[in-house]
């Protein structure tokens, strides 16, 4: 067990120190940091001052070496577009993507296994069917589209919800919330809903084959003949079995979640992370770039290591298994 | 049954069939008669790539013939409503372009872009799949561990970085004459471990085979018979992925475009029109992005359903 931990967190380790690496790279080596800063009108000595200053006449490991130590400490230098600490510009975005992330995780759990659980139950019915080709035209339909399609409906069409931005925020220490006001929950549904219905749709379809699937079980058969109601069977014995795989592809799909929050972000104007990399990226300001690609990189290697420790803890056939390939 | 048709076609002379012959009377030639849903998308689909390859036939204006525009014509309605103009059937958008001619050469660049990306990712990840599973020992526990990590994360991530990071590594003056190649690029490098995955799962199979042992033991290069035996018996699979993955990478190629680090303006794909229309939807003119809207998304569920048809073809088991 512990030989298993030891080598998962030695494993996320590694990636982490790659993609820093990567991000290093990109930050040092696209563009002369010097230029990026100072104006055309700096003399040469100026310039070898600032190089000086800012340690990049050290040799590459030791360079390597403060990024890593700074990006530890959550620094990763001045926005060239913002003139603003990096640092301070993600703590400032970063509750408006978590509560959108949250809330439309939310939105897919709570439509998505409800009609997974219909449609694998009454799976003939025509409302099975409708709902599964609306599912599909959803898979198909990419998310800046759905966002433009309820903008133009919601906000154009009927004008009853905002199109851009969090609508009230309350501050809460540095933390600000748009759950608090009735405006911030009337700017945050539509950028929400369009970023749970793909996950939505997913969670949907895993539900249901995993219900037709545990459906044609013999305990299932057995809980039936034993004249258990229906309401006990569905949900008592075969939802509850079904949990287990969709508990890891929902853990799993945060990582996307917040990745898809970027399309969500620029559609809505949503003043979060992701918005603020599809800025970064057009300008070219790498440092936010390279906090962005750290961090991301960071959430979903954590993601990955909890979703697996936590298969070790559910799942004790995987226990065995190891203990048997280890010559225990 | 099989045996009736080929003493047919092959009479005593043992004369080949036709290749014609031999597709229109295959199990897959079949089954795709017998879908009708199939039929659909592959019209769709088919017609589609006849638009964009006749494209400068088809269009009734030239869009990027900065010349031909006229700043007088521009937000027209579709010719069917009351403000309508019969000259511009789809209406014409900010510039005055004709959007059914923007259309129709904007679709041809998100399918080259779609096509390009796909035949990257295909290249790359079947010929290192075919490596991984072939030779085995570091080289696949190298290649299939960057895989696996590169799957942990969104393909779209995956692109979106590799877009920001190459434009930033260009010169700006060099930004937009590059920007459809770093785009290519970035699609089919976020895209390739699934191919990786499926070939080097089926070179494992193929190499244990017969022929390849045959293969290797008179003496064939390893080189040779990765491309001309192994290659050809791992296709099936990847046409699969390959066709699901076209549909991806239009959708991908919409995305950035639509995040406005794809192509540029002055060539704009059907996400860059979706982008411009964007701006004009508040103020009334749906056309413009309804349309590019509509022709992206008729397109990714044909590709996407004739994908799922031709898994479903190729997959024995359901047969």
């Amino acid at each position: 067990m512990l030989a298993y931990v030891i080598q998962r967190v030695f494993q996320s380790l590694l990636v982490m120190v790659v993609v820093a690496f990567a991000a290093f790279i990109v930050f040092n080596f696209v563009g002369d940091p010097v230029d990026n800063m100072l104006g055309q009108e700096t003399s040469a000595e100026e310039r070898e001052e600032l190089r000086k200053d800012l340690g990049l006449d050290d040799p590459f490991i030791v360079q390597f070496g403060r990024f890593v130590t700074n990006a530890v400490h959550g620094e990763f230098g001045i926005s060239y577009r913002l003139q603003r600490p990096v640092a301070d510009l993600i703590a400032e975005r970063m509750p408006a993507t978590l509560e959108l992330v949250a809330l439309s995780a939310v939105l897919a759990l709570v439509f998505g296994v409800p009609l997974g659980v219909f449609t694998g139950i009454n799976r003939s019915s025509w409302i099975s069917q409708l709902i599964l080709i609306v599912s599909l035209v959803g898979v198909s339909l990419p998310t800046f589209v759905i966002g433009i399609l309820l903008i133009y409906i919601f906000a154009v069409n009927m004008g009853v919800l905002p199109s851009f931005g969090r609508g009230g925020v309350v501050e809460i220490g540095w933390w600000s919330t748009s759950f608090l006001t009735v405006a911030g929950w009337q700017a945050i549904i539509l950028p929400a809903v369009t970023l749970s219905l793909f996950q939505m749709t997913l969670i949907l379809r895993l539900v249901r084959s995993e219900m037709l699937e545990v459906m044609r079980t013999d305990y299932i058969k057995f809980a039936r003949a034993r004249g258990l109601t229906d309401r006990a069977v569905n949900f008592g014995h075969a939802l509850r079995n079904t949990l287990v795989p969709v508990i890891t592809i929902v853990g799993l799909n945060i990582g996307s979640l917040v990745a898809f929050s970027i399309i969500t972000e620029t559609v809505f104007q949503w003043p979060g992370m992701g918005f603020l990399f599809i800025q970064a990226v057009g300008f070219a300001d790498v440092p936010v770039m390279a906090a962005y690609l750290v961090m991301i990189a960071f959430v979903f290697v954590m993601i990955n290591l909890i979703v697996d420790l936590l298969y070790f803890v559910v799942d004790p056939r995987l226990r065995a298994d190891k203990a048997v390939a280890a010559g225990n | 049954m099989v045996s009736i048709t080929q003493s047919k076609d092959h009479p005593v002379n043992g004369a080949p069939r036709s290749r014609m012959a031999r597709i229109l009377d295959s199990d897959l030639f079949y089954s795709f008669r017998r879908s009708p849903v199939a039929v659909v998308s592959a019209v769709i689909t088919l017609a589609y790539f006849l638009t964009a390859g006749l494209a400068p036939w088809l269009a009734p204006y030239d869009p990027f013939n900065a010349a031909s525009l006229d700043l007088m014509d521009a937000f027209t309605a579709p010719a069917w409503t009351a403000e309508g103009d019969s000259r511009f059937l789809l209406g014409t958008d900010d510039q005055g372009r004709d959007i059914l001619s923007t259309l129709i050469y904007g679709g041809r660049i998100s399918l080259i872009v779609g096509f390009a990306a796909v035949a990257f990712s295909i290249i790359l990840g079947v010929g290192v799949g075919i490596l991984a599973g072939y030779v085995s020992g570091w080289v696949e526990t190298v290649i299939m561990r960057i895989a696996d990590v590169q799957l942990t994360i969104p393909a779209i991530l995956i692109a979106l970085m590799v877009d920001g990071v190459a434009r930033s590594a260009l010169p700006l003056e060099m930004r937009e004459d590059m920007a459809i190649y770093v785009l290519i690029f970035s699609i089919g490098i976020s895209d390739w471990p699934r191919y990786a995955r499926v070939t080097r799962g089926a070179t494992l199979v193929e190499r244990n085979k017969e022929y390849i042992q045959a293969a290797r033991i008179i003496g064939i290069h390893p080189v040779t018979i990765m491309l001309r035996h192994v290659l050809p018996n791992v296709m099936g699979p990847v046409l699969v992925l390959g066709t699901i993955g076209l549909a991806l990478a239009v959708i991908t190629e919409a995305t950035l475009s639509f995040l406005g680090v794809g192509v540029p303006p002055t060539t704009p794909s059907l996400g860059t029109l979706i982008r411009i229309g964007n701006n004009f939807l508040f103020s009334g003119e749906w056309w413009i992005t309804l349309f590019p809207a509509v022709a992206l998304v008729v397109l990714v569920l044909a590709v996407n359903l004739l994908g799922d048809w031709l898994r479903d073809a190729l997959n024995p088991k359901l047969r």
